[in-house]
């Protein structure tokens, strides 16, 4: 018999492929990726020298090191304190502990830039804790010290609620073998567990690193925005370029699509720490 | 034919699930898809329920082509494998899903659910959800949900995968007679050979996305067309030497043949029934013995062949290391993708049955 | 820890976290509070009822709600896509629907005023739109240009809820209602709907709780004071001033974001909790 039909497209019983599909795509294109274009065809205008003048100019340079510096040392802190706080919510019961589970999300919810003026009053020399390092001629608001710990405020539930699921499922037995064969406590939480951890601990780092290089908000109240100090931001700077009376926008746009490679990158970086911990577990 | 496959053929990306595959299947008839996991059965269920679109080739169904009817129009009922009950909706509202899609009358869905619950014998369990349910319970509903709309055809996507081991065998019963009783076409997907033979009047034997054979169970058991059936039913043993088994010495060399354990008999030298046959044996030494519920199943070393047997506790106890006597009636002949069947050529005029 | 001599070890780790939870998180809560009502509640509650409080307040709700209604519609037909249907790109898309989770929200308000500012490329479209139909459509330094750039930085938030839940689900169910000649919509609303609906409140609560504290990317295409202002942008102002009053000013108009921020982590832990449970039944 002839078949009654030559070419079939791929179908799922399942309706709606064409109009999600379209939806998705359409909405995805017009409200996020011809913007971002728009940033790459700005800097196109410039030619190549143009640009990596405008890149390498000391202010911006200095910017991208204050930027990616802070951004990582708070990274780190939240790795430590996430890792803390994430086992301690899985692992223990205490008083408040649900209350504290709540709020890990607070930086999620409060506004960047009220936490920013807030954290900015707070540790100010005259401030509630500012204060007492005051005494010790420690300024930490509108230094990098108070820019790195807004960013450690930031970035906290990044590192917490990637963890927590893995703690979550992390099976007893796995602790309770290592320590049947004679392991000490701490010897089963760096050969046992943290690498059970890994994975997770990255994607937090790098989600909250992303965070932190990128951050606006809570930062340019805190961090003095002197140029002298170096405590720009490259957001700052940005915004800086934005907003000065002749609005300089082929040099926010050089700017910004550094930072936006920057953010690709680690993108790439969480994408495929997590593609590799799916296989492994797999 | 009331179902028929014209040459279909389907592939994802690199794995080609059905090779140019034709089949039919008679109205009324229960028939299994049997396969190993992978042999692209399950594709097969689902290209002929449309959930899957073939490649090329047709499917009819009542003499009609179907190929560009969508699922929920062909007229099928589909039991999924692990049944696929909605959890957001009760007993009741599971089966009557598909008669509520169809805008039926109130009275009548309610009078059809009604009917079908009692027919499956969940009566009182109507308001229940499914994570209330038992498996077999399950089973029944994804059944009445299925038969909900009065299809012509039901499909089964391993009906009794989901079911422990001591349930499944009462269900398959159960599941055979429900069928018959509601005289439906009826074709489901199984990896599970009793499962096949217990509940279909017909196996399909797919391999490697090709059908291998279709018959009756017994046609299928004993003429086994292709030696991956002939392999695939029965638990057999393969063997690529056969040369000095007495009886087989004219089997031309390299071929090999598969040996079931009832092709074997295996006795003691002093055994009185088979004395006469003594002289047509080979002597080999029981190198294990498992005990299978109801039988035991020893393991022969014969000139280092591995033969296997199965041997009924009435029996005089054996043990590991005793030596017995040998005696092979018949093995399936591998001649490239063909199989024979090879008598013993010393029994010829020996009358095997009676023994 | 169970059955094991008693170890210093959780007592520390948990008064490490307490520390760091209180220092770090509470405190500033407090303060805000503290510093709202440092001047009487005379100032506080003129400052709340300023007419640039109100506006903004205004524009805060209108951009929230339009980005909660786009990117739930958003998140379910992406959500839909990528979870029902095999195509090639379905990766490379979820990824690309993440992008704005991990860029800097500046980066967000500068493309929309290279898009539809001054300069912009899509410029002369929207003004031939505006001559052409007598319109006054602006996009940038406007109520819409702020509701774009909220859009844009809470984009992700909904999907990103849904995917791995109807990911977890399968599509089996889908297919059973499709098998007995369920259509589209039926199939959503009867069947994936009672499955999500848990998940998609959550998503819409976070969505929500970022739309109405964004900062940086409406700080950029919002220039209009007590027009185009939202609450957060307000906060900056008020703060910048530098006045002592108008600093007090600045943490008693934070306060209402404190609290809806509150109010809302408290729902969402409500929510989270519904949704594990329905998971699990």
């Amino acid at each position: 018999m002839k078949s009654t039909h030559t070419k079939r497209k791929q179908r799922s019983v399942i309706p709606g492929r064409g109009l999600t599909m379209g939806v998705t795509i359409t909405m995805l294109s017009l409200l996020i990726l011809i913007p971002l274009a728009s940033i790459l065809t700005y800097s196109f205008r410039l030619s190549f020298s143009e640009f990596i003048e405008l890149i390498t100019r000391q202010n911006v340079v200095r910017a991208f090191r204050t930027s990616i510096s802070c951004a990582l040392i708070a990274a780190l802190i939240n790795s430590v304190f996430g890792l803390i706080l994430a086992w301690v919510l899985v692992r223990y019961d205490f008083p408040g502990e649900r209350l504290m589970d709540a709020m890990i999300e607070l930086p999620f919810a409060l506004p960047t830039a009220v936490a920013g003026i807030t954290l900015s009053k707070m540790y100010s020399d005259k401030g509630l804790i500012g204060q007492f390092f005051a005494k010790y001629d420690i300024s930490i608001s509108y230094t990098k010290i108070g820019l790195t710990i807004a960013l450690v405020f930031i970035g906290i539930p990044f590192v917490v609620r990637a963890l927590q699921p893995v703690i979550e499922k992390l099976p007893p037995s796995l602790e309770e073998s290592s320590a049947m064969l004679g392991a000490s406590r701490s010897y089963t939480f760096r050969r046992v567990i943290l690498p059970e951890l890994t994975p997770a601990l990255l994607t937090g780092f790098g989600l909250a690193l992303a965070r932190g290089i990128g951050e606006y908000g809570s930062v340019i109240y805190i961090s003095g925005n002197s140029e002298k100090n170096g405590t720009q931001v490259v957001s700052y700077v940005i915004m800086q370029k934005l907003n000065s009376g002749s609005a300089d926008y082929e040099g926010a746009a050089a700017i910004a699509l550094v930072l936006l490679i920057i953010s690709f990158l680690l993108l790439f970086f969480i994408n495929m720490v997590q593609l590799a911990a799916g296989r492994r577990a797999s | 034919m009331y179902v028929q496959l014209n040459h279909i053929t389907k592939k994802f990306e690199d794995y080609e699930a059905a090779k140019d595959v034709s089949l039919g299947v008679e109205e009324g008839r229960m028939a299994a898809l049997l396969g190993p996991s992978g042999s692209g059965k399950t594709t097969l269920l689902r290209i002929i329920a449309g959930l899957e679109q073939q490649d090329s080739g047709d499917v009819l169904i009542d003499g009609k082509v179907v190929n560009d009817v969508p699922a929920g129009e062909r007229g099928i009922g589909f039991v999924f494998q692990n049944y696929a009950l909605f959890r957001y909706m009760t007993v009741y509202e599971n089966i009557a899903f598909g008669l509520r899609v169809q805008k039926r009358k109130k009275e009548e869905i309610d009078a059809r659910v009604m009917e079908l619950v009692h027919l499956v014998g969940l009566d009182g369990l109507e308001r229940r959800y499914p994570n209330q349910l038992s498996g077999g319970q399950r089973q029944r509903v994804a059944f009445a949900r299925a038969l909900a709309p009065e299809p012509s055809l039901l499909l089964l996507d391993e009906p009794f995968a989901a079911i422990d081991a001591k349930v499944r065998k009462e269900l398959r019963l159960w599941l055979k007679n429900m069928i018959s009783q509601v005289g439906i076409t009826s074709i489901f997907v199984t990896h599970d050979q009793d499962e096949a033979v217990e509940v279909a009047d017909e196996i399909l034997v797919i391999n490697e996305g090709r059908l291998e054979q279709a018959g009756a169970p017994i046609d299928i058991y004993k003429n086994p067309k292709t030696s991956f059936v002939a392999q695939f039913i029965g638990s057999s043993a393969v063997l690529s030497d056969f040369r000095g088994l007495k009886g087989f010495e004219d089997v031309p060399a390299g071929r090999q043949a598969v040996v079931r354990p009832e092709f074997v008999e295996a006795f003691k030298s002093d055994n009185e029934k088979f004395k006469s046959l003594i002289a047509d044996t080979e002597s080999g030494v029981i190198t294990n013995i498992a005990f299978r519920g109801s039988y035991l199943e020893l393991t022969l070393d014969v000139n280092g062949i591995q033969l296997t047997t199965n041997r009924s506790l009435e029996r005089r106890p054996v043990h590991v290391g005793n030596p017995m006597c040998v005696l092979i009636y018949r093995a399936y002949i591998l001649d490239g993708e063909n199989t024979r069947i090879y008598e013993n050529r010393r029994l010829e005029g020996v009358d095997v049955e009676s023994l | 820890m169970k059955n094991q001599k008693k170890s210093i070890v959780p007592t520390l780790l948990i008064g490490i976290s307490v520390v760091f939870f209180v220092v770090m998180l509470v405190l500033p809560l407090v303060i805000v509070l503290y510093r709202s009502l440092k001047d009487g509640l005379a100032l506080y509650v003129k400052a709340i009822t300023a007419p640039n409080t109100l506006s903004a307040l205004r524009v805060t709700l209108i951009a929230a709600s339009i980005a909660v209604l786009v990117n739930t519609f958003f998140g379910l037909c992406a959500a839909w896509l990528i979870t029902k249907f095999e195509f090639r790109g379905r990766q490379v898309l979820s990824t690309l629907i993440d992008i704005p989770f991990s860029i800097s929200p500046v980066i967000a308000g500068l493309a929309f005023i290279m898009t539809f500012g001054r300069m912009g490329w899509a410029t002369p479209f929207i003004d031939w739109i505006n001559s052409t139909f007598g319109t006054d459509i602006a996009l940038v330094f406007s109520v819409p240009g702020v509701v774009l750039a909220t859009i844009f930085v809470t984009f992700p938030f909904i999907s990103r809820e849904l995917i791995p839940v109807m990911q977890a689900q399968g599509n089996a169910e889908e297919e059973a209602a499709a098998m007995m000649g369920a259509k589209g919509f039926t199939i959503f609303r009867k069947v994936t709907f009672p499955h999500i609906r848990w998940t998609l409140l959550y998503g819409i609560i976070l969505c929500a709780a970022r739309a109405i504290g964004e900062f940086g990317a409406v700080y950029a295409v919002s220039k209009t004071r007590g027009q185009t202002f939202t609450l957060t942008l307000e906060v900056d102002a008020l703060y910048m001033a530098g006045g002592a009053d108008s600093i007090t000013q600045a943490f008693a108009v934070s306060s209402l974001l404190v609290i809806i921020a509150v109010a809302i982590l408290l729902i969402k832990q409500v929510v989270e909790y519904r949704a594990k449970r329905t998971e699990e039944a």
